[in-house]
């Protein structure tokens, strides 16, 4: 059995890199497969069965991780798609919804008793669709919006507005109508005062730039979305003396790694460190992206004990290298094993297992 | 003159010590330990994987398969995840009702904790007892949502189930069950001499090596580090309610055993206010768009399981299936330090502070 795992597991060996050049010149792999299959077995052997699964998941490679779908979570997810449906109007512009409900909103006139958000939807609808047509006339008359905006602009801004306006007034009926929906209607309007954690950002991006290189820094943002965590992109480059400065500057004493997670985002690879100072519970999220054909980070473990399993983890799932780690293998998966499975273009070599 | 040769030993991953399928590789010299690798990974099933290919409600179920001595704080971490990310407001009483499955979970955790360490250690009468207290939250829980282990009551938004008509009497009687049994345990174990020789000054490790590793949980708190998610980065109604957060002193296996301890007369503390709030109507899910599917971007929420941080870190691409789901598991973390603390010890006390440290192999390798 064991030999079989090898044979297998020397087959996939080649199937990552040839992944990468799938979609440009799918036939050009199966020579190559088949000849470094060749090298480490019997030519009989590997010619019996080289790419046997790659023909099922080629013309899914894009969406690697849709062809990984266990066939049991398909039903579900795909009865879960049409359960979306409906819902998906709401996210779209303010010319889909109407459209549909307007058919429906007919017929709702027809019966008479119609309660007033109905009415609003029906106006808005209508008035929605003469705006689009208006649009629509002009763009054939004088080219795209913003090209005709020179010579009549008088003609297209006042269509536009009523457009804005139509959609705005289908989006307020809907609203009332579907009170779920009231978060996401609102929320642009009103502008944001800074986080109260934009302090933290602005001290760590000085110092990372005064102190370890004035290029350290590729991006700084607040991240609403994580109760606005500070999150630095650093250079891989400077990672270990940023880390460094993280943990031990007296301003920022970040001693504390509570989570590293690697993401593969089929441009990239990217590490995310959470640290944070428990005494003064300042904390940062702290990226490294790495290009994704030799994906390696500098290893964090020199400066939080606490990063040598969890960069195992990455590396075993992911591919990611951690130069500077003492320890680097693979921790969940076996020995053997062959392939990063949470890497995006990761096929299983036996869809049964 | 005695010649001894170093010993390679392989402890597990069949072992009941090691609590699951966890694999430790000793290297010994006579009694005493020169060297320890912990393997792990056999119970490595890709939930992160899988998670890419379901919806947030179809990721729900595996969660409970992780820490599944504590399924509910896992549904948890998830769910609030999701809604961090979404801004879903969850309505009150489905929050008291989380609130109080999560603190039940906590003293049921512990319980089977206390059973099960008292058992590597010898005793086996304490394990009897503490089973049969757990088996009246597992009943609580079974009521509640139809399951003993694996839950799966949290969703998006609220909860699966409302409490049935006088559940939150049988947990109000509980409480002070559970209390004087508390008392009784302790008369029973916390004092025994020979409980306390095995303990005592076991496995001892100061502050800044605690932080160092990374350990969270009762595992951190016994150096004195006063850090809990629960007091120090306030999640669901904790800031509601009156609780203390037990520390040591000493860092040992004494001090954990001591932490883990007063944490359930905590939570029954927590519980006894929990249930005296608890909205005597009201919706238990909140106003939740049918499909769910986060705003592009990313989150991290870590909240405070039995065994320390449990975190969840989304990145989410707008759709209904995560990009990318990764947990951060506490015993994963907290076992990192094992090979430190071993080296130097006796087979014996390898029992004694694995235990201690409290791991729960399913989410270890999740």
């Amino acid at each position: 059995m064991s030999e079989e795992n090898k044979r297998e597991a020397g087959r996939q060996e080649t199937s990552p890199a040839a992944e990468q050049q799938e979609p440009a010149a799918p036939e050009q792999r199966e020579p190559a497969n088949t000849q470094e299959v060749a090298g480490a077995e019997p030519a009989g052997a590997g010619a019996e069965h080289p790419n046997q699964p790659q023909p099922d998941t080629m013309p899914e490679h894009p969406d690697a991780s849709a062809s990984d779908k266990p066939a049991e979570p398909a039903a579900p997810s795909a009865a879960d798609a049409n359960a979306d449906a409906p819902a998906a109007p709401a996210e779209a512009g303010g010319d889909a919804a109407p459209a549909g409900a307007g058919e429906g909103a007919g017929a709702g006139a027809g019966a008479g008793a119609v309660d007033p958000e109905r009415e609003a939807k029906i106006k808005a609808v209508q008035e929605a669709r003469a705006a689009r047509l208006a649009a629509k006339a002009a763009a054939e008359a004088g080219g795209d919006a913003s090209a005709g905006a020179g010579a009549g602009a008088g003609a297209v801004d006042p269509e536009r507005e009523a457009k804005i306006k139509a959609a705005q007034e289908a989006r307020a009926a809907r609203l009332a109508a579907k009170a779920a929906a009231e978060g996401g209607g609102d929320a642009p309007a009103e502008p944001k005062p800074p986080s109260p954690k934009q302090p933290w950002l602005d001290e760590a991006v000085e110092l990372l730039k005064s102190e370890v290189h004035p290029e350290a820094v590729e991006e700084a943002a607040i991240n609403e979305l994580s109760d606005d965590m500070p999150t630095i992109t650093v250079k891989a480059g400077h990672w270990r003396a940023a880390a460094e400065l993280l943990k031990s500057h007296e301003k920022l004493g970040c001693n504390y790694l509570r989570n590293v997670t690697g993401v593969d985002y089929e441009t990239h690879m990217e590490v995310v460190y959470f640290v944070i100072n428990l005494e003064t519970k300042r904390e940062y999220a702290i990226k490294i992206r790495t290009d994704r054909d030799q994906p390696s980070v500098p290893s964090a473990v020199p400066v939080w004990l606490s990063a040598d399993w969890p960069e195992r983890e990455i590396y075993d799932l992911l591919g990611i290298d951690f130069p500077g780690h003492p320890d680097l293998r693979r921790i969940m998966m076996p020995d053997d094993w062959v392939g990063h499975p949470l890497r995006k273009d990761y096929v299983p070599l036996d869809p049964e297992v | 003159m005695i010649r001894t040769e170093e010993l390679l030993l392989n402890v597990g991953p069949q072992h009941p010590s090691t609590h699951g399928v966890l694999r430790i590789v000793v290297k010994l010299d006579g009694e005493v330990i020169t060297e320890a690798t912990p393997v792990i990974g056999y119970l490595h099933r890709g939930t992160e994987k899988l998670a890419e290919s379901l919806n947030y409600t179809q990721i729900i179920p595996y969660t409970d398969r992780m820490d599944y001595v504590s399924a509910m704080t896992n549904n948890y971490v998830l769910v609030h995840a999701v809604e961090k990310m979404m801004g879903i407001e969850v309505p009150e009483r489905a929050e008291f009702l989380r609130l109080i499955v999560m603190e039940l979970q906590r003293v049921a955790s512990h319980l089977v904790w206390w059973g099960t360490y008292l058992l590597d250690l010898g005793a086996l009468s304490p394990f009897l007892f503490a089973f049969k207290e757990r088996e009246m939250i597992i009943d609580l829980f079974n009521e509640l949502c139809g399951a003993r282990l694996t839950y799966n009551y949290m969703r998006v938004g609220g909860v699966k189930w409302d409490a049935p008509p006088g559940w939150i009497d049988k947990v109000r009687d509980f409480i002070p069950h559970m209390e004087k049994q508390l008392k009784e345990y302790e008369r029973l174990v916390s004092g025994n001499e020979i409980f306390l020789a095995r303990v005592r000054g076991i496995g001892k490790y100061d502050a800044e090596t605690a932080i160092a590793y990374g350990l969270s949980g009762a595992n951190l708190r016994c150096t004195g580090v006063k850090w809990d998610l629960r007091k120090n980065e306030p999640y669901s109604l904790y800031d509601r309610f009156e609780f203390d957060v037990p520390v040591g002193t000493n860092g040992d296996c004494y001090d954990r055993y001591m932490i883990r301890f007063e944490e359930m007369r905590q939570s029954l503390r927590i519980l006894k206010q929990a249930v005296e709030q608890f909205p005597s109507s009201g919706e238990t899910m909140g106003k939740v768009p049918r499909a769910i599917r986060p705003p592009a971007g990313e989150t991290y929420v870590r909240i405070e399981s039995p065994r320390g941080e449990i975190g969840c870190h989304i990145v989410s691409k707008g759709k209904a299936e995560p990009y990318r789901l990764k947990f951060r598991r506490p015993s994963f973390m907290n076992l990192q330090i094992l090979p430190k603390l071993l080296v130097g010890e006796t087979m014996t006390n390898l029992i004694a502070i694995l235990g201690g440290v409290d791991i729960v192999l399913g989410e270890v390798d999740c």
